[in-house]
């Protein structure tokens, strides 16, 4: 189990080094420069085209090998420096800082909620099985689950707010609102991160609540289910410990890595919202070929994903004893 | 309702049944071989899979989108700038654009239906990647086992661990691939890994069977094995994985036409639902969400049809459902029962 553990933890910063390095050498190939599209940009803002020169000429600097500019990014990354971002004119890691709350917040609030929903509703129709409602709710989860979280969302912003003006459609608060412990601060930003959530929550419900129906269909025809009845045990201690424990856990890989897919997934989201995460940054510094800001989202998403599936890996044999972490199989 | 079927379809193909029986691979010709594969890959969860209602719900709607993509192409003009009266509304003149127009004058429901074609290579393109390519890893990870198996899982846990969504924005913006084809494979660039890493545990199980076992004792090469004994035993789990992979390519491929990361040349609903979509908050009024409608029911009902393959297959696959093809029990809600008596306790 030691050697195990750090194997494991061995890997995981070996893949976060890999990744890395490999979206450094992947995102000088995308053509035309931060120059070019700062170029671009006073082209299109009407600028006097002999300022435009003078604008470009101060932001030249001596072309360094790719593989210097690798070295000092890593040395600097060691000491907490991502760089600056040439976009925003701002250090990254500021913009970081400032947005990666806000998606944390929308997107782990909603894979919390979706799991919640899906379990409580899954053990029902699996309860049910056969009635009317599991089949009003299984048709209702499939239907949902074919509509793409953005496409909801472009129909929420639509409606609900362009329509009916009932939600924000874009921004994370309100213009006035001061970040703070307060009510009228925390509410606003509920208000606003409310469609987000909601557009994610009811398009990935339902085929989470399909497997916990199956998960639970299966529990409940096993013999040891049958061995707590008939020692009298009740029906809520079956239901709880015996029925939704073992359904829940064939899930819970599922729910970590689920959790860093709906992060990256937030360069959509946050698109049809404006609203300013780490995904609508990551759109931001493509678009405007900002190296630094994008190899800094790059590097936030990445250690998002390998540090939930490392402790997914690592926590699923205390859940679930049976599991023996990290056994090597014979070679053939 | 299964024996119907089987019937109707039973003077077509009754020799097949009998060379069916035949099994074993020691002296069949190829036309022989093909035949068995036919049978056992497309005959027979055809048939089961017709008689689950969700399996044939999503077979139509995929047939009716093929129809679209080939015959519906041929038949309904393509869209172009100005070709009918600008702005009109759905139904106002029905035989013009049934669907209305957009603010330039095309049709929309040209436009949605000439997507549908780069769509389904699209799909098939990255469904067929990223199941092949988890299926070749996944199966040579589990059975080969020690140093393969420990190179190529810290290959696929790498490739997991990159964000897909942002990578195949970078791959998309460095490559500007125009070829639907080439789209679908770039989407599910890293697709593959979660699936070759379940795929992996299943053969993990696999391979300590004693069918295996013997296979390899008798020296019978892993490249045999492999595809004789473990491929068919994983084939239902890829299926169903396909379907999943299928509406996974949709998602992502519409996302990013809506993002214009793809190159706009073409027809797409994501480029529909874009345009429409800034209009919608530039004039800020319901005038234009017919044009945001008509790309939605596109998109939505694909990937209905996908989901419901998929969790139609599920059951098609089970053991139990299939053991009603052979007719020898009568028992076919037996599983249903089963699960049932215990809920009426729990109440």
């Amino acid at each position: 189990m030691n050697s195990y553990f750090v194997k494991r933890t061995g890997r995981a910063i070996l893949t976060i080094w890999l990744v890395m390095t490999l979206t450094f050498g992947m995102i000088r190939l995308i053509p035309g420069g931060p120059i070019e599209m700062l170029r671009a940009r006073l082209i299109r803002q009407g600028v006097d085209p002999s300022r435009i020169d003078a604008i470009v000429q101060t932001y030249k600097q001596d072309p360094t090998p790719v593989y210097v500019e690798y070295y000092e990014y890593v040395t600097s990354l060691l000491s907490g420096n991502m760089g600056q971002s040439f976009y925003y004119q701002e250090p990254v890691s500021a913009l970081i800082v400032d947005a990666l709350p806000w998606t944390v917040f929308v997107m782990v609030t909603a894979t919390i909620l979706l799991f919640v929903i899906a379990i409580l509703l899954g053990a029902l129709m699996a309860y049910h099985e056969g009635t009317a409602f599991d089949t009003v709710a299984s048709s209702a989860s499939i239907l949902l689950s074919s509509i793409p979280f953005y496409v909801l969302a472009i129909g929420f912003v639509v409606v609900l707010s362009y329509q009916f003006g009932l939600f924000p459609a874009r921004y994370r608060v309100g213009p006035g609102v001061e970040p703070g412990f307060t009510v009228q601060f925390l509410s606003n930003a509920i208000y606003h991160a409310a469609l987000p959530i909601a557009s994610v929550v009811l398009t990935q419900a339902g085929l989470q609540a399909l497997a916990m129906r199956g998960n639970s269909i299966q529990v409940l025809g096993e013999d040891f289910v049958r061995v707590a009845r008939l020692r009298g045990l009740s029906d809520r201690r079956i239901a709880v410990r015996y029925v939704g424990r073992n359904a829940i856990l064939p899930m819970y890989t599922g729910f970590l890595t689920l959790i860093g897919f709906n992060i990256g997934g937030s360069v959509i989201l946050e698109q049809v919202f404006t609203y300013p995460g780490i995904g609508y940054y990551m759109y931001q510094a493509l678009i405007n070929r900002d190296y630094a800001l994008m190899m800094g989202v790059f590097l936030i998403i990445t250690t998002t994903l390998v540090v939930s599936v490392y402790i997914a890996d690592l926590t699923y044999g205390l859940i679930d004893p049976r599991v023996q972490s990290g056994g090597q199989s014979e070679a053939y | 309702m299964v024996k119907v079927k089987h019937t109707e379809s039973d003077s077509t193909t009754s020799n097949e049944f009998e060379f069916g029986t035949t099994g074993s691979d020691v002296e069949v010709t190829t036309s022989e071989r093909l035949r068995d594969i036919y049978e056992e890959f497309v005959y027979k969860p055809g048939l089961v899979a017709w008689d689950d209602r969700r399996t044939r719900i999503g077979s139509i709607i995929l047939f009716a989108y093929v129809l679209i993509g080939t015959v519906g192409v041929w038949l309904y003009e393509a869209p172009a700038t100005n070709q009918d009266p600008r702005s009109l509304q759905p139904f106002e003149q029905f035989f013009v654009a049934p669907l209305g127009t957009t603010g330039s004058g095309e049709d929309v429901l040209a436009m949605a239906i000439h997507a549908t074609p780069a769509m389904l290579i699209m799909v098939l393109a990255g469904g067929v990647f990223a199941t092949g390519f988890a299926v070749l890893i996944g199966t040579v990870a589990g059975y080969k086992g020690g140093a393969t198996d420990r190179l190529l899982t810290t290959f696929s846990d790498i490739a997991m661990s990159i964000p897909g969504l942002p990578l195949i924005m970078v791959v998309a913006i460095i490559l500007s691939p125009e070829n639907p084809a080439v789209i679908g494979v770039i989407i599910t660039i890293n697709y593959w890994a979660g699936l070759a890493r379940s795929i992996r545990s299943q053969v993990l199980a696999i391979r300590e069977h004693s069918y295996v076992e013997a296979s390899r004792t008798m020296g019978t090469g892993t490249t045999r094995i492999i595809v004789k004994d473990i491929i068919p035993n994983i084939m239902p789990y890829v299926l169903v994985n396909f379907a999943n992979a299928a509406r996974y390519v949709i998602f992502a491929a519409v996302g990013l036409y809506y993002l214009g990361v793809l190159p706009t040349s073409v027809s797409n609903w994501g480029i529909q639902l874009n345009n429409a979509y800034k209009q919608a908050g530039a004039l800020s009024g319901g005038g234009t969400f017919y044009q945001l409608l008509v790309p939605m029911a596109f998109i939505m009902f694909i990937a209905l049809a996908f989901i419901l393959l998929a969790q139609g297959m599920d059951r098609v696959f089970n053991p139990r459902v299939r053991t009603r093809m052979a007719g020898e029990s009568k028992s076919e809600s037996d599983d249903d029962t089963d699960t049932a008596a215990p809920t009426e306790v729990m109440n």
